[in-house]
């Protein structure tokens, strides 16, 4: 302790700080002198009369000036900034307004979500009462004028199976741009390169699915035939010779085309990594790498796992891409779970429907109704999982 | 295991901004070395120089010499990562990663550069440096809950369990105790005289009264003048610095009448 007859006796005073040690607090700092204004009825009268515009064209409100507080806060318009009572806010028009608009717009997307529901069940249910076949379990797809034969068991698999495809491929390239880019990568490429996933997004996807199969298709076969020699044990593998237009295929194309969304959400919530965890792992002497693992990967997670959901999202429901890219395994082919197969999405099932699409929309219909709830399960998954505590 | 540091001609640039100009001092060993001026004078950003925290921000450089125990932090082929599991650091918010749980955040700088250690082995770190941070005996029964659940003033007694539970030379200290309550502060100073026994010290603090109670040397920092660098204006026995310190410009600052 330094001697009490020093400059730091001054500084005591000075700083409005104690002495010795923290147990009592200064008296001179006040917390909110704002608040102390009610005390004193003449300023909060003086408070109510600057606010006078409204006390002179609508005097009825003066009766109530036996309780000032409560004057202004019935009336329209700009009013004074006393507190309000409790339990009685009023409401200004502009708050009255845009909530009314902020509400309408809420109200508005989930009744349109129910209404696509309610459509759905309504032109799918009478349509898979009159189905020949088992509409879950069978594979057959024959939908003419005479009696309708549908189900969609290989058309879930084969949607299912691209678009988890796709995504397990893109997840990990595209958090690999993402941390590229906010950790890595110098100021000056950074912006080049985010540029460049986001103009993946711009293509659309008609481009895709023609040069997926003219161009990529046939450089890939000797992926699919290296994979399948090697695991072809697997079903997932299984052999399908050179084949062109597989599932495979059409499942890289799918994770080019939902590489940017992934890697934009990522990018956003690494950036947003705080400044404090970063530096917590760096002063323990972590590298770069480290640092991610510790602080920007645990930070990022949730994003990722959203940015992904988006990602399978566009992945189960892309239309043409898949349906230029893949091809169909014939009418009730038997199962084959593998890859480098072929088959039809609930999607391209729909769009290759021509003539019968109109004629007899209801097994289109009740296909669709399966991908709506797929992808509602989807997003409700992802939900879940970003919600869940991540620390056991 | 405490090193001493020496400050030669150090120059701090965030860009081609010259931060603070010309730093000489030396920090004892086994001492607590205050760090006190102004806001915007400098006292952080000489702190982060000692361990090489002051480049992680793009653009930030250091020129002059660092040397603990004689070995220039700053010189050709040593590895920041290296200096930084030496010299340890507690920040002003309470940092702990928030994802883990309380027994993660204290191993995780254990488990960097991959190194494997048994079980047994963390538990005995864990216990010792949370016992170091006068913290064991309020998280014992729930070391598996997440760190960020602890109040402010046990998060950051956290963050020094987890700064020594990888042994380091020297303990940096950036104003550990602006965001804490006054039981808090109470809390950290008590640990911070225990710490000095084995640690070199060094802690920034705009609290003079926390700076003659737990320092042994006092360093005063401000501004040469409006726009331009920060300056060191001189480091002395603490006792000294806030009885009679040797410049005029330490006296009016100390004694409330700066600027």
């Amino acid at each position: 302790m330094p001697d009490r007859d020093s400059p730091l006796r001054d500084a005591q005073r000075s700083a409005g700080a104690n002495g010795h040690v923290p147990v009592q607090t200064p008296p001179i700092i006040d917390p909110n002198p704002e608040v102390t204004m009610p005390d004193e009825p003449v300023d909060e009268l003086s408070v109510e009369l600057r606010a006078g515009g409204v006390a002179e064209t609508a005097p009825g409100h003066l009766v109530g000036s036996a309780q000032p507080l409560g004057v202004d806060v019935s009336g329209p318009g700009p009013v004074s900034t006393a507190p309000a009572p409790s339990g009685s806010t009023p409401k200004r028009p502009g708050d009255r307004i845009f909530s009314a608009l902020a509400s309408g717009s809420g109200l508005f997307i989930v009744v349109l979500v129910v209404l696509v529901g309610a459509f759905l069940l309504w032109k799918a249910i009478p349509a898979i009462g009159d189905d020949k076949t088992n509409f879950l379990t069978s594979r057959i797809w024959s939908v003419g004028d005479r009696a309708n034969s549908f189900g969609i068991a290989g058309l879930l698999w084969t949607t299912v199976l691209i678009s988890v495809f796709a995504m397990v491929v893109a997840v990990p390239i595209a958090v690999g741009i993402a941390l590229f880019v906010t950790h890595y990568a110098p100021a000056r490429l950074a912006k080049p390169v985010a540029a460049v996933i986001d103009l993946l997004a711009a293509i659309p996807s008609i481009i895709y699915g023609i040069w997926g199969i003219a161009i990529l298709a046939p450089h890939l076969t000797g992926v699919q035939n290296g994979l399948s020699s090697g695991l072809g044990w697997i079903p997932l593998f299984k052999h399908h010779n050179n084949a062109v237009g597989t599932v495979f295929d059409g499942g890289v194309v799918l994770a080019i085309m939902i590489l940017p969304i992934i890697t934009s959400i990522s990018r956003e919530v690494f950036q947003r990594t705080p400044r404090q965890n970063i530096e917590a792992a760096l002063a323990l002497g972590s590298t770069r790498w480290e640092m991610i693992q510790l602080a920007v990967l645990p930070y990022g997670r949730p994003g990722v796992v959203s940015g992904a959901m988006l990602g399978l999202g566009r992945a189960l429901g892309e239309t043409i891409a898949i349906t230029i890219i893949v091809s169909t395994a014939g009418n009730g082919a038997p199962f084959d779970a593998s890859l480098f197969g072929k088959g039809n999405t609930f999607a391209s099932q729909i769009a290759t429907g021509g003539d019968a699409l109109f004629a007899h929309p209801g097994p289109f219909i009740a296909a669709g109704l399966v991908l709506f709830v797929l992808t509602f399960l989807v997003n409700a998954a992802a939900r879940a999982v970003v919600n869940r505590k991540t620390v056991s | 295991m405490a090193k001493r540091i020496d400050v030669s001609d150090v120059n701090i640039y965030y860009g081609k901004f010259l931060a603070v100009s010309d730093v000489n001092l030396t920090i004892q060993p086994r001492s607590v070395t205050a760090f006190i001026g102004p806001s915007g004078c400098g006292k952080s950003t000489v702190l982060r120089t000692l361990n090489r925290m002051h480049e992680v921000i793009a653009g930030a450089r250091v020129e002059g010499t660092v040397a603990l125990d004689g070995e220039d932090i700053y010189g050709a082929g040593v590895d920041p990562v290296d200096v930084r599991r030496t010299i340890g650091m507690v920040f002003q918010r309470p940092n702990p990663f928030p994802t883990m749980s309380i027994y993660d955040n204290v191993v995780a700088g254990l488990k960097l550069g991959s190194k494997k250690i048994s079980k047994s082995e963390l538990d005995g770190v864990v216990e010792s440096s949370l016992r170091s941070a006068n913290l064991w005996d309020e998280v014992r029964n729930r070391l598996s809950k997440p760190g960020s659940g602890l109040s402010g003033g046990q998060q950051q007694r956290l963050c020094i369990a987890r700064a020594i539970a990888v042994k380091p030379q020297v303990l940096l200290m950036d104003e550990p105790c602006s965001a804490l309550d006054p039981i808090s502060t109470l809390a950290i100073e008590d640990l911070i005289q225990e710490l000095k026994t084995k640690y070199t010290i060094v802690i920034v603090t705009h609290n003079m009264q926390q700076a003659a109670r737990v320092s042994e040397r006092t360093a005063f920092f401000n501004l040469a003048g409006i726009g331009k660098p920060g300056q060191m204006v001189e480091i002395d026995d603490t006792d000294k610095i806030f009885s009679n310190p040797a410049d005029k410009r330490t006296e009016d600052y100390i004694s409330g009448r700066f600027g």
